[in-house]
């Protein structure tokens, strides 16, 4: 299975760095696997784990989070919140099974076209070498359901 | 989850653009739209086209008329990125009376078409994406865009010439202006200049009247030695600390008469005005036609601040106007727009260590050789070596130093091809000396640049093509006892050259500010990798940044001319007028909001906000967002555990909706499904 494997990715991207590496990347017509999907918000601070939770229980094998590099968030200081956010993420994710590899915060300037196409690039290995994700096997007995409540009342 | 879906009323109107072949080259854009009108009926949507240009005015009528005799009540264009064309359709969703914040832009283009190349992999991502914008727009609502009131002062950062252009451009239409420069004087890089290319008009003569203008416009606050400590605020009204440095000169007694600096005994190299080729002393204006006339006491230098003892200034200051008790002032202003003017730094051509600069004598800098050819500058104009005497007979000129090299920087400096003829000319009619010029490529595009080319061709320059290898002083034949040499591959004739010459010039890159990234992060705009400063759209908004209210004009975009720094810096002026004389600005309505029944008081999102737009309310223990602070950045929404604040724009609803469907949770042929 793992052979022929396509692993799906959402990526939240930041509207004023990363979204704008990927409007580069494009213009500039560099290449990067099609897995990935990107999501469109204001600042990575925006980011809530249920996102994440919420895109690995409806079939995403990773997830890309991406913002501007630290000191130059569009809102001054809000990829600290993210960061910070997203390690402590990272470890309830861990306790859900889910492998570290398959969430990565990325920092990417409106320059960083290529540096962004890069990431994706590694990201999509990284999980296509991690295999699919389970998740979705508990999709219709509602665990998932519970937890995510869970984790929005913490 | 499906049952929740299928209670949507909406119909939706999906519109899949060719882009030409940048689209339809790649995704299979047809089929895309067949697919949306098949598969996502049950979803709402109700029409579903493709269209060889959306953003064309046939394609936008084609969503005004759908909207207008199929009752669309939600729009979704698959086509570029929504930096390039929200606004358009957003503004043909309005025409046709539908609310324009009702409209979803989705990009196969960008995140599609020009970044994959199997087609059958982009078609089915098309439909992934499109099938997020489905699902979230749904969830969108009417919005109205936010009006806020411009502040009709702005602060122009940078004297040099692209400012000193912006700020009499807006001065003179009767609208305030703080000019803000971090040295003695404004007048920037052209001030060192003798000459200007193409038409070698003199620098001082054309520069110094503005000067003049801005040091007395009534309209312009013009705050010299000083620098911008701290902005706050947003577009139409930034709070804005300026420190003023201490001059240690009273300037409303001041006359400006420059005996201080005649007696003043401390001497030092002027690495700035004079780039170290000249001296000026402890208390200084950098050059006679300073704007404004007061000098400044350079406190690291001066005698009596490092040791306690001299004063020589004050005791001939001739109207006691010398202090040296002044104290750094910090003075705030209220502005409505900025305008970043910072302009570039020399490039440092030491690094270059093969050419020799800093170690052979009688190796120049470009920015030297201006100060060199100056009138007014150390040698009164002379061309002369190290020495201070001798007539070069032979001059090599190397174009590209630190540009368009792999080591240094990419780009080309675009300047220096020009200021390397302009030199050609100069040391030729100065001094008849052979001429060199050593050019990768000649780059001399623009009005009358080509032809001043010719004229240095027809005056006797020699061109050779080639980069040079290596710049010696030390000689293989009886020749080249006591010269400069230069190895260079002459690309034209095939051949190694070793040409003799008395003095080099180094035409050095120009590079952003060494404190570029530093000061674009206070003014919270973003800059490209090596430090220009990124402007809204390359070609069609060239002095606007992504950060509303910020504009940018002149080198610190890029390197370029003094025509291109001067139309720049107008046309940064021009939009703030437009912007004032509107005397509001309409701004995205995404802002954040606290449903205060269900906020629990816990004050977790409190310490959130940087913009201060979150109050407690102590008395009835809830939370509050003032949406005239806040930014709509979205932190504080991820951060209530209580799900009480929402996002307009940005909303919960939305983002799920859009992982949904970009995981085309509804269908068979979902990988999901398969797994399950
Ligand atoms: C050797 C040489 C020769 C040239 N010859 C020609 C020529 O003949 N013709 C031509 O068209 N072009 C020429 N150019 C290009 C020309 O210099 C530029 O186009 C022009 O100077 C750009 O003006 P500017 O205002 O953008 O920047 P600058 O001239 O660099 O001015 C920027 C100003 O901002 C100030 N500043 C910087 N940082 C701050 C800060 N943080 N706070 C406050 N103030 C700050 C600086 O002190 C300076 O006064 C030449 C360039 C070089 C290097
Ligand atoms: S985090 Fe939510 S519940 Fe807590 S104070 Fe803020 S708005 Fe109220
Ligand atoms: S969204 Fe919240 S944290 Fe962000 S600016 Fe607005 S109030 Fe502040
Ligand atoms: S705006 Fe990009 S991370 Fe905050």
């Amino acid at each position: 299975m793992t052979e022929n494997f396509e692993p799906v990715i959402i990526g939240f991207t930041c509207n004023w760095c990363s979204y704008r590496a990927a409007d580069l990347a494009g213009t500039a017509r560099i290449k990067y696997p099609p897995n990935v999907r990107l999501i469109r918000m204001m600042c990575s601070g925006r980011l809530d784990p249920s996102f994440v939770m919420k895109a690995f229980s409806e079939g995403a094998d990773g997830v890309l989070i991406t913002g501007c590099h630290p000191g130059e968030c569009h809102y001054l200081e809000q990829n600290y919140k993210a960061l910070r956010r997203f390690l402590l993420m990272r470890r309830t994710l861990a306790q859900f099974g889910i492998e570290p590899g398959r969430v990565k915060l990325v920092w990417a300037s409106a320059a960083e076209g290529v540096r962004l196409a890069n990431e994706i690039s590694k990201i999509v290995e990284e999980v296509r070498a991690l295999g699919p994700l389970n998740w979705p096997k508990w999709k219709d007995n509602g665990v998932h359901k519970i937890a995510l409540h869970e984790l929005e009342e913490v | 989850m499906t049952t929740e879906k299928s209670e949507n009323k909406e119909r939706i109107g999906v519109y899949v653009c060719h882009c030409g072949s940048n689209i339809a080259g790649i995704v299979d854009v047809q089929d895309v739209a067949e697919w949306a009108g098949r598969d996502l009926a049950e979803r709402g949507v109700v029409v579903s086209r493709d269209y060889k240009f959306m953003c064309s005015s046939l394609g936008q009528e084609l969503i005004e008329k759908d909207i207008q005799e199929e009752g669309l009540t939600r729009v979704v264009v698959a086509a570029c990125s929504p930096h390039l064309h929200e606004a358009t359709f957003r503004t043909a969703c309005s025409r046709a009376g539908l609310n324009p914040y009702l409209c979803e832009l989705v990009s196969i283009r960008e995140q599609v078409s020009w970044v994959h190349t199997d087609k059958e992999a982009a078609t089915e991502k098309s439909k992934a994406v499109l099938s997020g914008g489905v699902e979230r727009v749904i969830h969108h609502e009417p919005l109205e865009p936010l009006h806020v009131p411009i502040h009709p002062a702005t602060l122009v950062v940078g004297g040099g010439i692209s400012g000193i252009q912006a700020a009499l451009e807006i001065a003179d239409a009767g609208f305030p202006v703080y000019m803000v420069e971090r040295e003695p004087s404004i007048g920037g890089h052209m001030a060192q200049f003798d000459k200007t290319f193409p038409t070698l008009d003199c620098s001082a003569c054309i520069l110094t009247p503005k000067m003049v203008s801005v040091g007395n416009h009534p309209n312009i606050n013009l705050f010299t030695w000083s620098e911008v400590e701290k902005v706050d605020g947003y577009v139409g009204n930034f709070t804005v600390t300026i420190r003023k440095k201490a001059r240690y000169i009273k300037t409303e007694l001041c006359t400006g008469c420059g005996i201080c600096q005649e007696k003043c005994p401390k001497k030092l190299i002027d690495d700035v005005y004079e780039a170290g080729l000249g001296y000026r002393k402890a208390v200084y204006t950098p050059f006679p036609q300073a704007v404004p006339k007061y000098p400044v006491i350079d406190r690291e230098n001066c005698t009596f601040f490092q040791k306690g003892t001299c004063k020589v200034c004050q005791k001939f200051c001739p109207t006691d106007a010398i202090d040296f008790e002044q104290e750094d002032e910090l003075i705030t202003v209220q502005v409505g727009n900025i305008i970043l003017a910072t302009g570039f730094d020399l490039f440092d051509p030491r690094k270059v260590s093969q050419y020799g600069y800093g170690r052979l004598a009688n190796v120049f800098s470009s920015l030297e050789f201006e100060r060199l050819t100056n009138a007014a500058g150390p040698t009164n104009g002379n061309i002369v070596l190290r020495d201070g005497v001798t007539t070069p007979r032979a001059v090599g000129i190397i174009h590209c130093v630190g540009s368009r090299d792999r080591n240094f920087n990419n780009y080309c400096s675009v300047i220096c091809c020009m200021q390397s003829l302009k030199f050609a000319h100069l040391v030729h009619e100065r001094t008849g000396a052979t001429v060199y010029n050593f050019y990768i490529d000649m780059r001399t595009a623009y009005k009358e640049y080509d032809e001043f080319y010719q004229r240095i061709l027809e005056e006797g320059t020699l061109f050779v093509r080639g980069k040079v290898a290596e710049v010696t002083g030390a000689a293989r034949s009886p020749g080249e006892e006591g010269r400069l040499i230069i190895q260079v591959e002459d690309t034209l004739a095939g051949k190694q050259r070793r040409i003799p010459v008395d003095m080099v010039i180094l035409s050095a890159a120009l590079q952003p500010r060494y404190d570029a990234k530093e000061v674009a992060h206070k003014f919270g705009i973003s800059c490209s990798a090596n430090g220009w400063y990124i402007e809204k759209h390359p070609k069609l908004d060239p002095v606007a940044t992504m950060t509303e209210g910020i504009f940018i004009a002149g080198c610190v975009q890029g390197p370029k001319d003094i025509p291109t720094s001067v139309s720049q810096g107008a046309a940064a002026a021009a939009r703030i007028l437009g912007r004032i004389q509107q005397k509001e600005i309409a701004l995205e309505p995404v802002r954040a909001s606290v449903d205060q029944d269900k906020c629990s008081g816990c004050r977790i999102c409190n310490s959130m906000c940087p913009f201060n737009a979150i109050i407690f309310h102590e008395d009835r223990m809830v939370t509050e967002v003032n949406p005239a602070l806040c930014q709509g950045c979205g932190t504080c929404i991820a951060a209530c555990p209580a799900g009480a604040i929402s996002g307009t724009g940005f909303s919960d609803q939305q983002i799920l909706a859009q992982i949904e469907g970009l995981l085309m949770v509804n269908f068979e042929h979902a990988r999901v499904a398969e797994l399950g």
